[in-house]
Parts: structure tokens; C-alpha cells; sequence
């Protein structure tokens, strides 16, 4: 038998382990879309974010407009598709040859025209999801856990897992990693590149959405709540090692770990800035991220 | 020779307007905003222009010297050129210590290590309430005095900005030409290169990005004095983005090119008011549109444009001669 503050801390952990959890899961499907796009364009997306916000608000406007909850979900992760689709279209794909740079800022001019779309279309209001399948805590030992909370963890198991399955076993997901070693050798061998990049903008924007419409329920969401999110996003591929999907994965789950138990423990108010300072020491000690290969450049 | 000229055209242009329009709302108010935003863009030139590290944190740099100013005067009763001083070399100091480890990184690596740092300054400012006010801000800074004039309207606020950029802007074009410019140069170039030509990389790196934080800390005091009110929203994430928008969109590694970013991310603002709830969606579109079709920038673009047009002229004139 533990003494009973130890026993105390330990609920404590489990309680932030799951929120931890929850919250990482979003972290690893947004950080999940960055490292294909990544991989398939060498393009950092910052308009990642507003894909889950996209995603999200589409949902809940459908719903209000009374389409049963699955029909809007599908539609409302169709509708980001569509839009990630257009990203390449008419943003990646007319930007040809141009620099780390630009492409960051195309991407920051594309996140703030999707952002200004959205305030236009669903004004400054938040709103949120019912949760998928009612609001009755599940208590586990001393700590409780939501449905939506497993829903989001099971959800985003699912989709990592035909992610994997779509890079390692399907033809089209290995001709989108060809692409991604080797543009020109790709296409040598008859596979249409552009076509490949414009499928991973699409399942990227898809998996944007999914989180969106997961973690809807449990966060409020508004035009602006893309930003946020997406910067995880982008912390979590880091920390992973940029271009790793599984790194991805394991780096959103990480962070989200880390922030919760650090919000719990010492402030909460600097919850962002703790996961910020993380990666700040983890690139200061590991450049390359936790889980990516040393580079090396070729001279 | 014609640098020079060129200079002093761009002097005159900013010297004229608020001699013939002292009372103008687009001297007294957009002039100081825009004198501001071209000495920050300018500085962050000097780090991703000339010595090619990109920044996602310049406004914490910024942010910083506006509160070591105001949190100084206001909260400890300290003269304002001394916090400005103090202000500055705690920028130094904290820069300094930082530039090593992060400009060790490079690309999106770099990218993700400038804007956290950017995004944990800005939370400090609104968490540490106790100093900074939190995100209600902090008002009531002395009036500046500079040679026993006291700074305190509207006018003598443009022309110090004014005087404080063209020194900047000065700075600037002759960095380019100096020893040091040229070792930045290099690293731009290829940092290996550099390094077989004994350039010290490392150091040379460390030394521009202390002095463009320097130079936006100095900004920042300015400007909280100016403004007479700081609060974090003014150095936020977005800020840090719209100034290297303001540098990218000129023309990477152009001062003149900042100066032009500068001033059109300057303006927009004012003039997309007009369209109201689609400011946001037009400015997006513009950047976007911009960085695809120009992606050397506006004013690189206009000086290549420029330059290929005097050479055809020349050519023709060469040609109807002989």
C-alpha cells in the first residue's frame, strides 16, 4: 500500500497521462499531415492548422444545418479535402524552385486567406461538437475519462494506422515515397509526381480534418483556433525529427504529455511556452530531433 | 557615388512631406508606423538577407526593449535613457548567449527554434503580471528627452523616428560593404566555403544576430515611448510574421528591399480598412500571390526589371551608332 500523497500524485498522473494523452493524439495526426506533405514537397505547411480548424467548423455548421452527425463528419473531412487539394493547385504548384523562405511564407499567406475565409463565412463566435457518444465520465481507479477522450485516441490509432498501411503496402502510397527520395527518379519510372503531391495534400488536409472533428467536443474552436494547433503540430513533427511519420506520431504524443503534466505540475498559464521550451532544449542538444537521422549536407 | 544619390532621394522623401504636412494623419501617425517597421525590418535584413538565417522570433527582440523600457521607468522609476541602455544590453547579453546554440540549426529547424522562442517571450509578457501588466498592458512612460528637448508630440515624434531610421538604413548599406558584410556574404553563400576561407562562421553569425536584436530592442524602447502604452498583443507570433514578410517581399538581402516591404506592409492595413471583414482574406491573398509570381521579391524584381531595361537602351543606342 502507497502512502497517501504518493498515492495522490499518482491519480494526479494517470488523470494528466490521459488528458495527455488526448491532447498529444491531435498533436500527432496535425504533426502526422506535416511530415507527408514534408516528405512528398519538402514544403513545411503552416496552413496545417487551419485544415483541423476547417475541419472542425465545417462539422459543426453542417450539423446545426441538420445533417445526422456521421453524414457531416464524412462531408465536413470532404469539404477540407477539397480545400487542401486546392492549396497545392493553386498555391504550391504555381511556386515552383522557390526557397525554404518563400514557400513558409506562400504557406503563413495561405493560412491567413483560409483564416479570413473562415471569419467571413462563420464569423468570430466559438462553438463546439456534441460529443460522439454522450458526456458520462468513466472513472478508472481514482481518475475519470470521457468517451470523447478514448474517441480521439482510438480515432487517431485508426488513421495512423491506415496511413501506415497506405505508405507501406498500397502502390500509390509507395510511388508518394518514391517521389519523396527522389522526384526525377519517380518520374523516370512513369510515376505522375504532381498527381502524388496533390494526394498527399489531400490526405494531409483529411487528417487535419479528423482531428478537428475529434477534438471539437472536447475544445472549443473558432476561425482562429488553427494557429495554435498548428504550431503543436509543427513542435510535435520536430520533435520527432522532420520527415518521420512514425517520429510524428510519437513526438505529438510526447509533447502532449509533457505539456499537460508541466501544466499540472508548475503553471498553466505557461502551458504553451512549456512545450516551446522543450523543443527549444531538445533542438539545442539533438538538432536533427528525437527520433530523425543526422544530416549531413552535401557540398 | 550613385548609392549615395539614392540615399539622399530617399532622405528627401521622407524629410519633404513632414515639412509641408506637419498636422498630415499620414505623417504624424502612418510615418512613425512606418519609420518603426522599417528599421525592424531592416535589422531582421541584416540577419536573414545578408547572413541567410531565417527568424519566426524578431518581434520578441522587439518586445523585449519596449518592456525593459516601460517596466524600467514605469515600475522602478528609472531615467528613460538608462532603461533604454539597460534594455539594450540585456538584449545583448541574452542574444548572445542564445545565438550559438540556434544558429547552430538551420532551415525549419531554425525556423521551429526562432519562433518558440518567440511565441515564450510573448506568454511571458502576458503571464508575468506581477511586472508586465499582463495582457492589459502598462501605460504611463516619461517623456523622452533627447539634448534637453523633450519629445512630446506628435511631430518631434516623426522626426526622431525618422532620424533613427535613416542612421539604420545608412547602417545597413554600408555593412554590405564592409569586411564584415562580405563574411556575411559568404556565409549566405555557402557557410563551408566560408569556413575554408578562414571566415569564422560561427562567430560571424553570432555577431549579426546580437546586433539585429540589439537594433529592434532599441526600436521597441522607442516605440513604447512613442505609443506611451506596451501590451503583448503588439509582439506576437503574427508580428514576428509580418516583418519577415516585409523583408521577404521587398527582396531577401536588399536594405532598400525591406525599406519597400516595410512600407507596403506598412500601408495595407490602411488602405484594405475600406474592405472591412475582408481585410484578412485580401491580405492573405496579396502575400500569397506576391511570394508565387515574385518570389525575389517586389523591389528586386522592379531593379532587375529596371536594369534589363537600361541595357536593351543601351544596347539600341549602341547599335544605331555603328
Amino acid at each position: 500500500m502507497l502512502p497517501p500523497i504518493r498515492n495522490k500524485i499518482m491519480d494526479q498522473l494517470l488523470q494528466f497521462l490521459i488528458s495527455g494523452l488526448t491532447v498529444g493524439s491531435i498533436y500527432a495526426l496535425v504533426a502526422l499531415g506535416f511530415s507527408i506533405i514534408y516528405n512528398a514537397s519538402d514544403v513545411v505547411n503552416f496552413a496545417q492548422g487551419e485544415f483541423v480548424m476547417i475541419g472542425a467548423m465545417s462539422a459543426i455548421f453542417l450539423l446545426k444545418d441538420g445533417m445526422p452527425y456521421p453524414a457531416a463528419v464524412f462531408c465536413a473531412i470532404a469539404i477540407t479535402v477539397l480545400v487542401g487539394l486546392a492549396l497545392d493547385k493553386f498555391a504550391i504548384e504555381p511556386a515552383k524552385n522557390a526557397t525554404v523562405v518563400t514557400t513558409i511564407i506562400i504557406t503563413i499567406g495561405a493560412s491567413i486567406f483560409l483564416r479570413g475565409a473562415a471569419l467571413l463565412i462563420w464569423g468570430k463566435e466559438i462553438y463546439g461538437l456534441p460529443p460522439f457518444s454522450g458526456d458520462k465520465p468513466i472513472v478508472i481507479g481514482n481518475a475519470t475519462i470521457l468517451p470523447q477522450n478514448i474517441w480521439v485516441m482510438v480515432g487517431t490509432g485508426a488513421a495512423v494506422l491506415a496511413v501506415k498501411y497506405f505508405f507501406d503496402k498500397t502502390l500509390m502510397g509507395k510511388a508518394i515515397m518514391a517521389c519523396s527520395y527522389n522526384k526525377k527518379a519517380a518520374f523516370l519510372v512513369g510515376i505522375n509526381v504532381k498527381q502524388m503531391l496533390l494526394v498527399s495534400y489531400g490526405l494531409s488536409a483529411a487528417l487535419g480534418a479528423a482531428a478537428g472533428v475529434l477534438v471539437a467536443p472536447i475544445t472549443f474552436m473558432s476561425y482562429n483556433s488553427g494557429v495554435m494547433l498548428g504550431l503543436k503540430g509543427f513542435c510535435a513533427a520536430i520533435l520527432g525529427g522532420m520527415g518521420s511519420s512514425m517520429g510524428a506520431v510519437a513526438g505529438g504524443l510526447l509533447l502532449g504529455i509533457i505539456e499537460t503534466i508541466g501544466a499540472g505540475f508548475i503553471s498553466s498559464g505557461y502551458k504553451d511556452a512549456i512545450a516551446f521550451f522543450v523543443i527549444l532544449v531538445v533542438l539545442f542538444i539533438r538538432p536533427s530531433g528525437i527520433l530523425g537521422k543526422a544530416e549531413s549536407d552535401r557540398v | 557615388m550613385k548609392a549615395m544619390v539614392g540615399y539622399c532621394l530617399f532622405a528627401l522623401s521622407t524629410i519633404v512631406p513632414a515639412i509641408l504636412f506637419p498636422d498630415n494623419y499620414y505623417v504624424t501617425v502612418v510615418g512613425v508606423t512606418i519609420c518603426t517597421n522599417i528599421v525592424l525590418a531592416v535589422s531582421l535584413n541584416l540577419l536573414m538577407g545578408y547572413a541567410g538565417q531565417i527568424s519566426l522570433g524578431h518581434a520578441a527582440f522587439f518586445g523585449l526593449g519596449a518592456y525593459s523600457s516601460a517596466v524600467l521607468t514605469v515600475k522602478y522609476g528609472i531615467e528613460p535613457w538608462i532603461a533604454m541602455i539597460a534594455g539594450a544590453f540585456m538584449v545583448a547579453v541574452i542574444s548572445y548567449i542564445l545565438s550559438r546554440p540556434i544558429l547552430k540549426l538551420k532551415g525549419h529547424y531554425l525556423a521551429m527554434a526562432t519562433l518558440g522562442l518567440g511565441i515564450i517571450v510573448h506568454i511571458f509578457f502576458v503571464q508575468a503580471d506581477q511586472l508586465t501588466g499582463g495582457p492589459d498592458g502598462m501605460s504611463g512612460l516619461p517623456v523622452l528627452t533627447i539634448f534637453g528637448i523633450p519629445i512630446d508630440n506628435d511631430i518631434k515624434w516623426y522626426w526622431t523616428f525618422a532620424i533613427f531610421m535613416l542612421l539604420s538604413v545608412l547602417f545597413s548599406l554600408n555593412i554590405a560593404r564592409s569586411r564584415s558584410g562580405r563574411a556575411l556574404a559568404a556565409v549566405h553563400g555557402s557557410e563551408i566555403a566560408a569556413q575554408m576561407l578562414g571566415v569564422d562562421t560561427a562567430k560571424v553569425k553570432s555577431h549579426i544576430f546580437v546586433f539585429s536584436a540589439v537594433l529592434a530592442c532599441i526600436t521597441g524602447s522607442l516605440f513604447a515611448h512613442q505609443q506611451d502604452f506596451v501590451s503583448p498583443e503588439s509582439f506576437g507570433f503574427f508580428f514576428s510574421i509580418e516583418l519577415v514578410t516585409m523583408v521577404v517581399l521587398g527582396g531577401l538581402g536588399s536594405t532598400y528591399g525591406a525599406v519597400v516591404g516595410a512600407i507596403i506592409l506598412s500601408l495595407l492595413p490602411e488602405l484594405l480598412i475600406v474592405f472591412e471583414d475582408f481585410e484578412v482574406l485580401i491580405f492573405g491573398a496579396i502575400l500569397m500571390t506576391i511570394m508565387i509570381f515574385l518570389p525575389q521579391g517586389l523591389f528586386v524584381a522592379m531593379e532587375q526589371a529596371f536594369h534589363n531595361f537600361m541595357n536593351r537602351r543601351e544596347q539600341g543606342a549602341a547599335n544605331a551608332t555603328s
